[in-house]
């Protein structure tokens, strides 16, 4: 998931600059699925590349913290309140491992966090939506969290290996996510008139935005080529939006639920959903930072950042006094 | 049947639990660094646990249907049996680690008394309670120590947290109604203080911290009279749940 700004950012190829012979042996060992190391030789613009993914990536899990997690004092069950609190602590891990294969890339944890906090960076625009009900938080876990299996099973193979392997543990996580997720929509949507009615809300707001989550549409990004070249992107954005549309419209059914797009049908012919026109400005705005909650999300993260800094300084500054008296009794 | 102490017992030991989870539950998303978005949570999710155990054992020796969530979510403030120091504010991050090194010192010693006791049940969830109230005594004195010989002001910010909260620590090692009546299978709270000050002030020295001398000693949430915080923190809490009774979720 949580890869869609990366299609409009522009590529180069970096090639020129690099000597051809190590490139053909680079694309040669992607060609034949061999996984690139960190300390192996790699274009700069694949570095560039990669870096920008992962940390978009990562900046998602950690914005995507927030929206449930404005649930967590409220849950309505304590059961539902321990899973929710080990799912937002699950994505924050997933934050962690992957800042952790972005720095293999030779950026500093530190580094991408300004960038998130100045603005400079991106993050999947799903998490500038609002969590309005309770049911938001089984909408997420089905539709985003499915939305980004959907997105992230293909990176599992993924040419550059830190990330490849993260993401094997990722995706193991997430699919987990999405089961509870469906689970919670399942016991709302078996409970009473106004939890079914909440569930059918939570869907009517999170449907156009999960669709959105794959990035615009193959025939407006133009960029999708070479990162499959480089084995980092596997299928192109519309091919995999139509797994997740597939995938999802019969779990919908089973809940009784309405999908909010009344052009959605089967077609018998190619065994698949198509689904209605995207309102494509929509998706222009909240990446441009005019979601309903681009704003606060940012708030939040840089909040804490900020009130946090004085804590962050005193582990530096102990670890640093313990450093020298350790020093000292050496001596 | 409900005049039997352990139902009384096993609420009070569930609210501590429940009330200082719900608390701790605020922070995840918003703490200082990730890797205390995690640390947190974790610490929340140990004590959910603790009180989902206690609050079945309650059902069980209640005998008339309750769960745990008709227990957490459908009793008013007055029957919340917690410590006044579990439901005070999370307040900056030293705060919070103030109150949770005086609680899981204090439920250190609990537990070792409680895991040794006559009750099987109770002597079974301390015992599986201990080991994560270990870990919750090492992470909150860690950041204890690294806050208090940190920076100027981290020290200061730690010194004000520790003094803050040290008057709720009291009632803690005072015997209530519900200590009294457990006597039988619960150590005397006045019998754990001591367990409690060795680890209080080892880590105080190391953190280069004062010892807090407020004398004032605030008691009454094991009786049911509350701090006005934890009718917010109920509110928050049960509001959902409130909205639709009957509902499952
Ligand atoms: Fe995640
Ligand atoms: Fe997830």
């Amino acid at each position: 998931m949580y890869t869609q700004g990366l299609d409009q950012a522009g590529y180069d190829t970096g090639y020129a600059q690099d000597d051809a012979a190590l490139a053909q042996r680079f694309q040669a060992r992607v060609d034949a699925e061999d996984k690139i190391e960190p300390k192996d030789w790699m274009p700069d613009a694949y570095r560039r590349t990669l870096v920008r993914q992962i940390a978009q990536h990562a900046h998602s899990e950690i914005v995507g913290m927030l929206p449930e997690g404005n649930w967590i004092t409220r849950a309505p069950s304590l059961r539902r309140k321990a899973i929710l609190i080990a799912k937002v602590q699950d994505e924050g891990g997933h934050g962690a491992y992957l800042y952790s294969a972005a720095e293999t890339l030779g950026v500093a944890r530190e580094t991408l966090v300004d960038q998130l906090l100045s603005g400079a960076a991106k993050y999947s625009s799903i998490f500038n939506y609002p969590t309005l009900t309770w049911a938001d938080a089984g909408a997420i876990g089905w539709l985003v969290d499915g939305a980004a299996i959907m997105n992230q099973i293909p990176l599992c193979r993924c040419s550059y290996g830190p990330y490849a392997r993260a993401m094997v543990r990722i995706c193991r996580e997430e699919s987990f996510h999405q089961r509870q997720g469906y689970e919670l929509m399942l016991a709302l949507c078996r409970g009473t008139e106004a939890q079914k009615n909440m569930a059918q809300g939570a869907l009517n707001r999170w449907w156009w935005p999960a669709v959105m989550m794959f990035g615009p549409s193959d025939r407006d990004s133009k960029h999708t080529t070479q990162s499959q070249r480089w084995k980092i992107k596997r299928f192109t954005n519309d091919e995999l939006r139509q797994k997740f549309v597939d995938f999802t419209v019969p779990q919908a059914e089973f809940l009784g639920l309405t999908i909010p797009d009344p052009e959605l049908r089967f077609d018998a012919d190619t065994g698949h959903y198509e689904h209605g026109p995207i309102d494509w400005s929509e998706f222009d705005a909240v990446v441009k930072g005019n979601g309903p909650c681009n704003r606060e999300r940012l708030a939040a993260r840089r909040t804490a950042h900020e009130e946090g800094r004085w804590v962050r300084e005193a582990a530096a500054a102990h670890a640093a006094k313990q450093a020298l008296r350790r020093a000292a009794e050496a001596r | 049947m409900a005049n039997d102490p352990r139902f009384d017992y096993a609420l009070h030991l569930a609210d501590n639990a429940l009330v200082l989870a719900q608390r701790l539950g605020a922070w995840v998303g918003h703490a200082p660094e990730l890797e205390e978005d995690l640390g947190l949570a974790n610490l929340a999710l140990d004590l959910l646990g603790q009180a989902r155990l206690c609050y079945a054992y309650a059902a069980e020796i209640e005998g008339r249907g309750r769960t745990e969530d008709d227990f957490a979510y459908f009793r008013d403030e007055d029957e919340f049996r917690n410590c006044l120091l579990c439901e005070q504010p999370n307040g900056d991050f030293g705060h919070t680690i103030a109150r949770h090194f005086y609680f899981s010192a204090y439920q250190q010693a609990l537990y070792t008394a409680l895991a040794a006791g006559p009750d099987a049940r109770f002597a079974e969830i301390a015992a599986q309670g201990l080991r994560e109230t270990r870990y919750h005594v090492r992470y909150s004195a860690n950041w204890l120590v690294r806050l208090g010989d940190g920076t100027a002001e981290s020290h200061a910010r730690a010194q004000a947290a520790v003094d803050t909260l040290w008057p709720y620590v009291h009632e803690l090692f005072e015997s209530a109604a519900v200590d009294r009546a457990a006597s039988a299978f619960a150590p005397a709270p006045e019998s754990l203080r001591s367990a409690f000050e060795r680890t209080l002030e080892a880590t105080l020295a190391e953190a280069t911290l004062r010892m807090p001398s407020d004398d004032w000693q605030p008691r009454g949430g094991k009786d049911g009279r509350h701090s006005e915080h934890l009718s917010y923190l109920l509110a928050e809490m049960q509001s959902l749940a409130r909205a639709h009774p009957g509902a499952r979720w």
